[in-house]
């Protein structure tokens, strides 16, 4: 096919169609967002054109005879260790566009998912396990600053009668799980999502995070479990929108894409997006790289103490860091900067629309951004000022503990709640055209997510995961929660170097 | 403080264990034999590799000293750790703990006991620490970590710990404590699972005035170790009931909370539980469990706790661990079998198992 340009000739995926079983009803076509499906006018049958196909797997979904099978393109180059096909097909395109590759989703790249080198403890004799459908299992989560120490006034002199709490409790967020729907937002997903997600942490009794695209007026009452996000374009942020939720954030970074900013496409600014962004339909919305009123950290004491004084301090103040080299360092300023939560985004986190090459080079592996802050709030006696949210790459609630046990107080999902509603990680959030209607503002698109079904898929992994991690402590001897967080002698390291196991904090198994 | 290189890098011994415990309510005196013989009733509970007692009120005249009890090696242990006593103490009195020789007790270490105050000028490099029982804890493990082959396994007034490796009645044997009378008594008998029998590693676990008896494993020992490296304790005897005494020093004397809190915070209330409280009441627990939750002690324990007010005792919030408590006139017994308790008082006024999580506090009177 020389006529076509060189990137079309090594496309990824090879849609088959069953001759047998296709009976030309055309719902591949109107379901393929990407026209890889077409009506053949001159041979009246439905054909396909691979070169368009995205691998999103929607078509074959829903095929209503089966006849559909997206496979990987067989087509081979000549193997080479250095020159893998990846970077050639890169190649390809820029060379025909001059552009900066995208990415959407987190990073599929081969570096070490840490989670599957470490393995949980369990009871055998010396202690029971915990059977948690005979015995209480608390997973209840309080994230804010906690004080050094619980004081009480004593009793009047000749007065009998219990000491009284003095201490007063900074603002928290109350969680049923250690787990929240990390930030994703408006206008990144639509807004069918937004309803879901806040129905489902509402029903759950966890929040879910707005992301930077400011908070649709109609899910205001919500607000128990929100947290608002302020990001570099400070989109949709106003006095009432900080007041709205149980926390606010401040998002220096993502995962993702640590060190740059954000870009939603004029394409994806519909009427609500829109009003809820406070900017013109259709225009692209910049974030900036860095907030432009924080170039350093006593400029982000001042953010952190704005927004509490804008909120009267009702609720804790969380700052999102994407985890790089210095993590521990950065984290440990930020608590001592005033904020309440830190929460750390690990380089495999998720996106709508990040440069390719930042997604997959830029950043630390979650697991090691984890381990390396909560030493160093220990070490240096903070910890107790600020929880801990881990988010990027949890794929299952084992990760869930195993982020707890390395001292994250809870954890974001973003793709799992995303898969759970439907997402095949095909990876194009950033063209809009999501077929299974969630990284797109198509209407006809977007009506293919349902609130209703999408909040309760939602809830429901939620509550799997849940019933898993109570299994999980139960196992190990533990009825509460608290006393798995920064517990690494639940975990064993396996084929980790003796460097790996030092920032991780633990040891190998058979130790 | 900042954790030790590799503090993640550590053994912990596991044990069941037997314990027993009784307190004279009006500091009347009890013989060393009814612990003696309610221990050895509890011989099964135990194999051998650990037991030991702590007294209360056994040294009336010296009472104002510290009375440190040290077990070193061998003598020249024994010296350098007298080297280290007498320059932060002043030395009242110094003289071997007096034993008999058991055939089953094999090697035992040199055992001596100081009877000690605290000197009018404190050395340099504890001279900015002006709490005495802090002076004296830093002492304590100045030599426990930094003196090889001596440890100090008691350093409180007016009491003792007894302890090594044997069955508890053999360590009675040794240590002649059928000669002993005192107003509270804590008895342990042990059964480690992994380590090698060590004199220090037995119970009773004693800091200050603090003795713990302790049967069960703490679950939640990997954060409860490194909450306490927070603040500055390092523990560093491969066992669990180590934390227990340092969390009870750091919450009761450093944080001043009360036996009964303290208490909840190693046992809290469920949050069902708490969500039917009082608001006074759910606001004081909430906050106690939000702030302490990392000293949490979970898993299946029941301990007893005495210093020089009392007797404590404590079980897990599910009970996975036995705990009875009886009472016979001034007296109160706490057991983990009810035979034991029988053995040495059989007609009793009242025998209850105390409920799970709740603490079983007696008060010396005046």
């Amino acid at each position: 096919m020389l006529f076509q340009p060189i990137n079309k000739n090594y496309h990824d995926y090879r849609i088959e169609r069953d001759k047998d079983l296709c009976i030309n009803c055309k719902v591949c076509i109107r379901q393929c967002a990407y026209e890889a499906h077409f009506w053949d006018e001159a041979r009246q049958k439905v054909r396909h054109d691979n070169t368009k196909c995205v691998g999103c797997h929607r078509c074959e979904a829903l095929c209503p005879t089966g006849a559909l099978c997206i496979r990987l393109n067989e087509s081979e180059f000549r193997p080479n260790a250095c020159w893998r096909p990846i970077f050639m097909k890169n190649i390809y395109k820029q060379a025909d566009t001059g552009g900066v590759l995208l990415a959407g989703m987190g990073s599929p790249v081969d570096i070490p998912v840490y989670w599957d080198n470490l393995l949980l403890d369990a009871s055998q004799v010396t202690n029971p396990s915990i059977d948690p459908l005979r015995e209480p299992m608390e997973l209840k989560t309080f994230l804010g600053s906690k004080p050094d120490r619980v004081e009480f006034a004593a009793p009047a002199k000749g007065k009998k009668g219990k000491p009284k709490l003095t201490t007063k409790l900074a603002p928290q967020i109350e969680l049923n799980y250690p787990i929240m729907f990390s930030a994703m937002s408006f206008g990144s997903i639509n807004f069918n999502l937004h309803v879901a997600m806040a129905r489902a942490a509402t029903e759950l009794g966890i929040c879910y995070n707005t992301g930077e695209g400011g908070l649709h007026k109609s899910l205001y009452k919500y607000g128990k479990n929100t947290i608002v996000q302020v990001a570099s374009g400070r989109f949709g942020v106003h006095a009432e929108y900080l007041n709205a939720g149980a926390g606010i954030e401040i998002k220096i970074g993502q995962g993702a894409k640590p060190g740059i900013g954000g870009h939603l496409p004029g394409e994806k600014i519909n009427e609500k997006v829109s009003e809820t962004r406070m900017i013109p339909v259709g225009s692209d919305a910049i974030s900036p790289a860095p907030h432009h009123d924080i170039y350093s950290i006593e400029d982000l004491h001042q953010l952190i103490f704005a927004l509490k004084e804008a909120s009267r301090y009702r609720v804790p103040v969380s700052v999102k860091i994407a985890a790089v080299h210095n993590v521990a360092a950065i984290a440990s300023g930020i608590v001592r900067a005033g904020a309440d939560i830190v929460a750390i985004d690990g380089m495999r986190g998720g996106t709508g629309a990040a440069p390719a090459m930042i997604r997959d080079n830029v950043g630390i592996p979650i697991e090691l951004a984890i381990a390396a802050v909560d030493q160093r709030l220990r070490d240096e006696g903070i910890r107790n000022r600020a929880s801990i949210i881990a988010a990027g790459g949890t794929r299952c609630s084992a990760d869930v503990v195993k982020a707890i046990a390395l001292g994250a107080d809870a954890c974001y999902i973003g793709t799992a709640a995303l898969l759970a509603v439907g997402c095949t990680l095909c990876g194009k959030c950033y063209t809009g055209k999501c077929p299974w209607g969630i990284a797109t503002n198509d209407s006809k698109l977007s009506k293919r997510q349902n609130p209703d079904i999408a909040a309760r898929k939602m809830a429901n992994l939620i509550r799997a995961w849940g019933h898993e991690i109570e299994e999980m402590l139960g196992g190990m001897g533990l009825n509460s929660i608290e006393s798995l967080r920064g517990n690494r002698d639940k975990l064993r390291a396996v084929g980790l170097s003796s460097t790996e196991m030092d920032i991780l904090g633990v040891k190998h198994a058979g130790r | 403080m900042k954790a030790p290189e590799r503090y993640y890098d550590f053994q912990k011994d596991i044990s069941g264990c037997g314990i027993f415990g009784v307190i004279h309510k009006k500091k009347g005196l009890i013989k060393g034999e009814i612990p003696i013989k309610a221990m050895a009733c509890m011989h099964d509970r135990g194999n051998g590799l650990g037991g030991g007692f702590a007294a209360y009120g056994i040294y009336p005249d010296h009472a104002d000293k510290y009375a440190f009890h040290l077990m070193c090696d061998d003598q020249a242990g024994l010296d350098a750790a007298e080297e280290v006593l007498k320059r932060y103490f002043t030395i009242h009195a110094s003289e071997p703990i007096p034993t008999r020789r058991v055939l089953s007790v094999k090697n035992p270490p040199v055992v001596w006991r100081f009877f000690l105050s605290v000197k009018r000028e404190k050395p340099q490099d504890l001279r900015e620490v002006f709490d005495e029982k802090d002076y004296v804890v830093s002492v304590v493990m100045k030599i426990n970590t930094g003196v090889p082959g001596a440890f100090v396994f008691s350093s409180g007034k007016n009491m003792g710990a007894f302890k090594g490796v044997g069955f508890p009645e053999d360590m009675a044997e040794f240590y002649r404590l059928d000669e002993y009378s005192a107003y509270i008594w804590t008895g342990h008998n042990r059964f480690p699972t992994n380590t090698p029998g060590w004199w220090g590693g037995a119970h009773p676990f004693t800091l200050l005035d603090w003795s713990i008896v302790h049967n069960g494993e703490i679950s939640s020992y990997g954060i409860n170790r490194r909450f306490l490296c927070e603040h500055s304790y390092i523990c560093t005897l491969m066992t669990d009931t180590e934390v227990v005494a340092y969390l009870l020093d750091l919450l009761i004397r450093k944080h001043g909370l009360s036996k009964d809190l303290a208490a909840k915070v190693f046992a809290p209330p469920f949050w069902d539980e708490i969500a039917r409280m009082s608001d006074e009441d759910k606001e004081l627990y909430t906050t106690l469990r939000a702030v302490y939750g990392p000293a949490m002690l979970n898993g299946p324990f029941a301990i007893l706790v005495a210093d020089n007010t009392g007797l404590m005792g404590l079980n897990d919030r599910i009970k996975l661990r036995p705990l009875l408590v009886a009472e016979k006139d001034d007296m109160v017994f706490m057991s983990s079998e009810e035979s034991a308790v029988r053995l040495v008082c059989p007609k009793l006024d009242s025998v209850w198992m105390p409920k799970a999580g709740e603490p079983v506090i007696v008060n010396l009177e005046a």
